[in-house]
């Protein structure tokens, strides 16, 4: 049976889905990702041309409200769970290498 | 009649009338939950002191004479899926160990307006993704009809805490089946509304278009009394509907009244493959409504069998897209000693996110890649719509559709847990409710051999929460199987 799926691939979602996966976890992924993909592919019995996509089942779209000022959750709350912060700033290692800018 | 033996509706009547404090009834799930949590598991966080303070706050008003809400002084339990400005939000990950959400989610104040002690948050799956509540971060919930067994999930902490009567009702959140599947394994009642019934205003979001918040409870009126305080429009999630377009009924006062001429489709096909022991539960439950004058309309629901392919596409794209903002910038767990600000994200997430989340995230990322996107995500949304079709097609024939929950009763801790794909076959009668949006109810029908609960499944089309109940109500006023507790409740 044709693989679905190789390890370099999985390589290739991790890194999209930015996950530091293990060598281990990508073996083990590759495997089981190829495993459900081979079953997922079972939709293909279905003829679906001419079939609408269907995202959501509710017959509303583009819901709108008036553009109205209101009270938001401010600094203090917006920074109390942040992992590191920095007066009103979230803080993070730096993004640009030396001189790169 | 000890406390724990009493529904929601019933000690809040008591609590209402003056002949019980709901600083006792409080008091009696405490000491619940400290004597059999330690076996049962279903709590991650319990709140003793504040749900004593908020039962005093309403007793007092009930002896001043003042006017209360409908859910007066009951000890709740709710899934640590929805956000509570009180205690901590997990939503059973590691990532969100030490997550204090900012605000209530609207079903959160729609309780405390209504009065509601809620008394804790329960173990779950994490991020809602699984079947058995063996992907919590945390602890193991046990089921409590066997403690070796699972109680199903990803809602298992909060069916489990209804079950063991660690709490007299509760809310949980159904993706795929997590609320009633959970509720099937657990013996009680659990409802999935239809999707914009309920807010999703501050539940966390693991697939947008699917999860819908909804009560597990020990009768079919608690689950009605329930819905009535959390269904409705809501300005915060666009995706909850108007009064104008789906008006809140009144789900209550006729819920005893049965239905006359009740239509009841059935698959027959599609029921086949589920253990031999859930079928006779079933077929009996169908059977009790024939001889109570309802009509059986055979039906044929030729794209079901999809539902799990379509299913574990969609969901898991919406996740994959939901799940970036775990980023450990904003909140959350966040690596140590990041060598790059890319390090920061990819590191934070391998090392607190679970396999299960990751297998998921992955699944959802290769959907939705370049080259992938036609051939798995675009199929799925084609293959949701015949889904929904079979459902629309159905429901012209018949008010309701019965079926099984689960294929099987409540399975063995591990028994699944190392093959994805075995455990995602296991959803298959919950799912496709789901990707049609349309609501669905599990009701205890029974007992297999090892004497694990069984549920029936009432499915009816959009926003027929009202009538659904009322057709669940009928099986329930004829049967006791959900007067039934387990031995360790007591």
């Amino acid at each position: 049976m044709e693989q679905r799926i190789d390890a370099e691939q999985v390589r290739k979602v991790a890194k999209l889905a930015r996950l530091a996966l293990t060598e281990a976890e990508i073996e083990e992924f590759t495997g089981q990702l190829g495993a459900i993909l081979g079953y997922v592919e079972k939709m293909n019995e279905l003829d679906t041309t001419g079939v609408e996509p269907l995202a959501h089942c509710l017959p509303i779209s583009n819901v709108l409200r008036a553009d109205e000022v209101r009270p938001s959750l401010g600094t203090d709350m917006t920074l109390s769970n942040a992992p590191d912060s920095d007066g009103p700033f979230f803080k993070v290692p730096k993004i640009l290498d030396e001189g790169a800018a | 009649m000890a406390l724990h033996e009493l529904t929601a509706l019933e000690l809040r009547d008591r609590i209402a009338a003056g002949t019980l404090s709901s600083v006792e009834a409080t008091r009696a799930v405490l000491d619940r939950i400290e004597r059999l949590d330690p076996t049962v598991g279903a709590y991650l966080a319990v709140f003793a002191d504040r749900a004593l303070e908020s039962a005093q706050a309403v007793d007092r008003r009930i002896a001043a004479g003042e006017k209360v809400g409908p859910l007066a002084g009951v000890p709740l339990a709710v899934k640590d899926v929805l956000c509570t400005s009180f205690g901590a939000t997990t939503c059973g990950s590691k990532i969100l160990e030490n997550f204090h959400a900012p605000y209530d989610a609207t079903v959160i104040r729609r309780l405390q307006a209504a009065d509601a002690v809620i008394v804790g948050k329960t173990n779950m799956d994490e991020f809602a993704m699984g079947s058995s509540t063996e992907n919590s971060g945390y602890r193991k919930t046990a089921n409590p009809w066997d403690t070796s067994r699972v109680p199903g999930g990803s809602s298992g902490g909060s069916a489990a805490a209804v079950a063991a009567r660690l709490c007299q009702a509760a809310l949980g959140s159904d993706t795929g089946g997590s609320i009633r599947q959970p509720a099937s394994f657990c013996g009680v009642v659990g409802l999935k509304p239809t999707y914009g019934r309920v807010s999703r205003y501050g539940l966390v979001a693991y697939g947008s278009s699917l999860d819908q918040v909804g009560p597990i409870t020990q009768s079919v009126a608690d689950a009605a009394l329930l819905l009535q305080v959390i269904a409705g429009h809501d300005p915060c999630d666009s995706t909850s509907v108007s009064e104008e377009l789906a008006p809140v009924e009144d789900y209550l006062t006729r819920l005893n009244e049965p239905l006359e001429r009740l239509r009841i489709g059935v698959a027959s096909d599609f029921n086949a493959g589920a253990d031999p022991a859930v079928r006779e539960a079933i077929d009996r439950a169908v059977e009790g409504y024939r001889q109570a004058g309802a009509q059986i309309v055979e039906l044929a629901m030729p794209h079901l069998d999809y539902a799990i392919a379509a299913y574990y596409v969609i969901a898991t794209a919406e996740a994959s897209s939901n799940l970036a903002r775990y980023d450990g910038v904003h909140y959350g767990y966040r690596t140590k000693d990041p060598s790059d600000y890319i390090e920061v994200y990819s590191k934070s997430r391998e090392e607190a996110f679970g396999k299960e989340v990751k297998r998921r995230i992955m699944l959802g990322t290769y959907a939705l890649s370049s080259g992938y996107y036609d051939a798995y995500y675009l199929k799925a949304l084609k293959v949701r719509n015949l889904i929904r079709g079979d459902f629309v097609r159905a429901f012209e024939r018949c008010d309701c559709m019965m079926m099984p929950v689960a294929p099987t009763t409540a399975f063995a801790f591990g028994e699944k847990a190392d093959d994805p794909l075995k455990m995602y076959l296991s959803d298959i009668y919950t799912i496709a409710v789901n990707l049609a949006g349309i609501p669905g109810i599990s009701v205890p029908c029974g007992f297999d051999e090892a004497g694990m609960p069984i549920g029936l499944q009432v499915i009816g089309p959009a926003f027929s929460e009202a009538r659904l109940l009322r057709i669940a109500r009928m099986h329930e006023a004829r049967t006791d199987w959900h007067t039934k507790r387990p031995a360790l409740a007591g």
